[in-house]
């Protein structure tokens, strides 16, 4: 009987004891389970399968939230350092102002002008260059208007030398003899040959017309392929742009084409001569620009696209805190346009005061709702859950009914004799109404969980305590509030993130004095079309809201919160 | 398997049947029109939308409220690349953005819409109003104040500048929570000509010199985002005057009773239309076509004038407004085109705006946070 009973260490075999105890043997040699592996081995397989059965149960969910969430999320905060829309729009210019230097006031050279014609020309048949105005309207004012002038003023450069070229021979305004000069023999034929169904025929330049003709092999190439892909339209068919006529002169003017025997030589002879003519009107790329609009002249613009020509761009953020990018470096901007430190300032210390308003003023309720019989805790409870039920809007409607100065509590007010009826106090359209209104809406955010913290309390604690010889106030602040802190933590977190990110009651409610930084960040996303500074500011609240969070953690330590149990 | 067999057939039978009808028609039969809500929405609708759907069987039309934000949607619905958009509303400012952003397709007036009955083409009835490629004009509306009748005693107000009065007319105003319009108010009263303004507004002074004028009565400015808001705060008495659209101070007025007049005097003028986004599949874009010829006609834009105080966009068309659908009432002279209305009015100046408006805007909304 003693054997079996008293003596467990003496039972051999294998049991959970005698693998332990082998296992402190650490000379005997691996550990072995008990069909023979190596114990570690067996156990992590088994550990493993656990693990991926657990994740491939929660596969769906993860995609989904990587899929749906984290990605959008990612690629919109992306927006706030991209910047390619000026180095792809304006190309040649990019280049060409490489050596641009932006601080010294003075305009470019001219071979950027002519690489800023050749770029303008080709987005604005794109339909870009308004795009592009628009975005650097955002750092320099006049840029919008400024590009679309230029757009419809620039066919102007190009008509001159078209003209001319015309005069001299029809040919140079038809599409045929220039399809001929330019394209592949190869291509004409498919071309010709194909019947309208499906895809064209993807043109070609000939072999070595990139050679003698340069400017105008790479401008009638984009012609062509664009006519193609975008216009479903046959080069063959189309008469070039007039960027490829001026592009014709300036290869003309550069090169020598005597030599050439190719298709059309005739016509490309003449031509040449023609231009070698003293009496060939030329167009001298600055005066055009001068001439579609003054601004050119000024460097600032040249200024502004040099410094926004890098793919990356920290202007946005900069933006975002108030200073801008400029030739120098970055500059505080002027005192009358900083707005968004004092906004970020405001929402944290209003969402603070929020946060505190929602502990003041749930605490009692969920002490209430944690100590009450369970059949009147859950008729509160559902008065708590109410609001939830009740649109946001209809809630902060009911608020500007009840706090404006021909409301209800003014009305009330007045006709008790309290104020005067010209002297109505002013509680919306200001920072009061938004923390009213936004504490109201919160409100159930902090009061669950500190109830289903405060429900786990036991109550013989406090009973205890009040045994001992407590004091109600000591047994509540020395037993029962302690146990109660994980409750508002949680609720604190809860109000707190939640309000630093409210957008619709401080847009109704908060007049001028009591908006949010994420108005701001709506209203670029939605009137004034800045993306990217709204990605830039909605960053800085992410990483704010996470360096609040950790700071928590370091002071009250994340463990301490509770949701629940 | 056999679910995915059954989807398989259903499809095969649903694609049979769209190429059937496509076949037939060569136009979608649904359209997803985006336009404001409210009372507007329902002056189309009575005036085109139902009429269209009645005479083209089988044919719906989804409405999506969305105009407000049309310009931010339709650039993430063409980077998503779907568009389930066929028609959209926009002020004019925003067409002419999404015309420059390739957002919008840009359109042939005179090959797209109906001329006038008296053989006017299109692009000559609607004259200046078509102030972007992709836009097909409808009404003109403005911007324009309202007050309330028993708070300004003996004398109302007849010029924009009692706003800036808080010794004859105290109490609250109420202005749009942006630059537009409201600087060029301020400077008006401040003794600048119309002329001027924007000369003015383009400079860094100028633009103080509007702010400092509006600062005068800063304190007493409750500030709107939505076009609702003015109406109900004159309804509510919180505000003696205040800037709206026109058509909503014309249904508070008429329809709901009020005590609240108009004040015309430098309104301004914008205009609204229809946009057709880039890039809609060719049964859905000649279902648009069809549809945006019939909405634009001289008639079918003046019966819209029967629901709403704004002024059809076609010269062919004013002659022909005639009364309100239920109160019977003569439209003409609530219309912002109304020559004893139109006295002292400006243009929304899109060009001005577009180059100036980030600047202005930021300044503003400074201003406004200070």
């Amino acid at each position: 009987m003693s054997d079996a009973t008293a003596e467990p260490d003496k039972i051999s075999g294998p049991t959970p004891d005698n693998a332990l105890r082998a296992g402190d043997r650490a000379d005997d040699g691996p550990v072995l389970a008990a069909d023979g592996t190596p114990l570690k081995r067996s156990l992590s397989r088994a550990l493993r399968a656990q693990k991926l059965r657990a994740l491939a149960l929660i596969a769906p969910l993860l995609i989904f939230v990587l899929v749906s969430f984290i990605a959008p999320i990612f690629d919109m905060l992306f927006r706030s350092v991209e910047n390619q829309i000026v180095g792809e729009t304006l190309p040649r210019t990019v280049v060409a102002l490489a050596d641009y230097d932006a601080t010294s006031d003075e305009l470019p050279r001219d071979e950027v002008f002519e690489a800023a014609y050749y770029d303008i020309f080709i987005a604005a048949e794109r339909k870009e260059h308004t795009r592009l105005g628009s975005r650097l309207n955002y750092e320099q004012t006049g840029s919008s208007s400024l590009f679309r002038k230029s757009g419809r003023g620039i066919d102007d450069i190009g008509e001159v030398y078209q003209d001319q070229f015309e005069d001299l021979d029809e040919n140079w305004d038809e599409a045929r003899p220039w399809a001929e000069l330019m394209g592949d023999p190869d291509w004409i034929a498919a071309q010709d040959a194909w019947g309208g169904e499906g895809r064209m025929p993807r043109f070609e330049l000939r072999d070595g017309i990139s050679d003698l003709l340069p400017r105008t092999a790479e401008t009638y190439q984009i012609f062509a392929r664009f006519m193609q892909t975008e216009e479903g339209e046959s080069p063959l068919e189309e008469e070039p742009w007039t960027v490829v006529h001026t592009a014709l002169y300036q290869d003309l003017l550069a090169g020598d084409v005597s030599g050439y025997t190719g298709p059309r030589a005739d016509m490309l002879v003449a031509a040449d001569a023609l231009v070698e003519s003293p009496g060939f009107e030329t167009v001298v790329f600055r005066d055009a620009f001068e001439e579609i609009d003054e601004d050119w002249l000024n460097p600032e613009i040249w200024q502004t696209i040099k410094t926004y020509s890098p793919t990356y761009t920290s202007g946005y953020f900069l933006n975002s805190i108030d200073m801008q990018k400029t030739p120098e470096g970055p500059a505080l901007r002027d005192e009358d346009e900083r707005i968004y430190g004092l906004l970020f300032q405001r929402t944290l210390w209003m969402s603070m005061i929020i946060t505190f308003s929602c502990i003041l003023l749930g605490y009692p309720i969920a002490y209430l709702l944690s100590n009450l019989p369970m059949r009147t805790a859950n008729l509160l409870m559902i008065l708590v859950l109410l609001p939830f039920w009740t649109s946001l809007l209809v809630r902060t409607s009911a608020w500007k009914v009840m706090l404006q100065q021909q409301g209800v509590i003014n009305d009330v007010l007045v006709w008790l004799g309290m104020v005067a009826d010209d002297g109505r106090l002013v509680m919306i359209n200001n920072q009061f109404g938004t923390i009213v209104a936004m504490t109201h809406i919160l409100l159930p955010f902090m009061i669950l969980p500190m109830y289903s913290v405060m429900s786990t309390i036991p109550p013989s604690y406090v009973r205890a305590a009040k045994s001992l010889g407590a004091t109600n106030w000591t047994t509540f602040w020395r037993v029962y509030f302690p146990q109660s802190v994980p409750g508002i933590g949680a609720g604190s977190i809860l109000v707190f993130i939640l309000s630093i990110g409210y957008y619709i009651t401080p847009e109704i409610v908060g007049g001028t004095s009591g908006i949010f930084i994420s108005n701001r960040i709506a209203y670029h996303i939605s009137s004034s079309l800045n993306w990217g500074l709204a990605a830039a500011l909605g960053t800085i609240l992410l990483v704010v809201v996470l360096v609040l969070y950790w700071a928590y953690d370091r002071i009250v330590g994340i463990d301490n919160v509770k949701l629940g149990g | 398997m056999k679910l995915s067999k059954t989807l398989m057939a259903t499809s095969a039978l649903t694609v049979a049947a769209a190429g059937a009808y496509a076949a037939g028609h060569g136009m979608a039969d649904s359209m997803t029109l985006v336009s404001w809500g409210g009372a507007y929405q329902a002056s189309q609708q009575n005036a085109y939308v139902a009429p269209y759907l009645e005479m083209n069987d089988g044919v719906s039309a989804t409405w999506d409220e969305s105009s407000a934000e049309a310009v931010a949607k339709l650039r993430a619905m063409n980077e998503a690349g779907n568009i389930t958009w066929d028609l959209v509303d926009v002020v004019a400012a925003d067409a002419i953005r999404l015309c420059d952003e390739g957002l919008a397709m840009e359109v042939d007036h005179d090959e797209l819409l109906a001329p006038a009955p008296d053989g006017t083409s299109a692009s000559d009835d609607f004259g200046d109003l078509i102030v972007s490629d992709c836009f097909i004009p409808q009404i003109v509306y403005s911007t324009t104040f309202g007050y309330r009748t028993d708070m300004v005693g003996d004398t109302p107000p007849t010029s924009v500048c009692a706003v800036f009065d808080t010794e004859a007319y105290p109490g609250k105003r109420s202005l749009e929570r942006r630059p537009i319009a409201n600087m060029e108010w301020a400077l008006i009263c401040d003794g600048v000509s119309i002329d001027e303004v924007y000369n003015v507004l383009e400079t860094e002074e100028g633009q103080d010199r509007a702010l400092a004028k509006l600062d005068t009565i800063k304190d007493d400015v409750i500030w709107w985002n939505a076009g609702a808001d003015t109406p109900q705060l004159l309804a509510d008495g919180e505000v003696v005057i205040g800037s709206t659209y026109n058509g909503r101070l014309f249904s508070a007025i008429e329809e709901q009773d009020q005590p609240i007049g108009m004040l015309w005097d430098w309104q301004m003028f914008d205009l609204d239309g229809w946009i057709i986004p880039a890039g809609l599949p060719e049964d859905r874009l000649a279902r648009v076509q069809d549809f945006v010829r019939f909405a634009t006609d001289t008639q079918r834009l003046a019966d819209q004038a029967k629901y709403i105080s704004y002024g059809p966009a076609r010269a062919s068309s004013a002659p022909l407004v005639s009364t309100h659908a239920e109160l019977g009432i003569e439209m003409a002279p609530h219309m912002p085109t109304d020559p004893a209305n139109a006295q002292n009015t400006f243009l929304f100046n899109y060009e001005f705006w577009a180059d100036y408006r980030d600047d202005i805007d930021a300044k503003f909304q400074a201003w406004l946070a200070r």
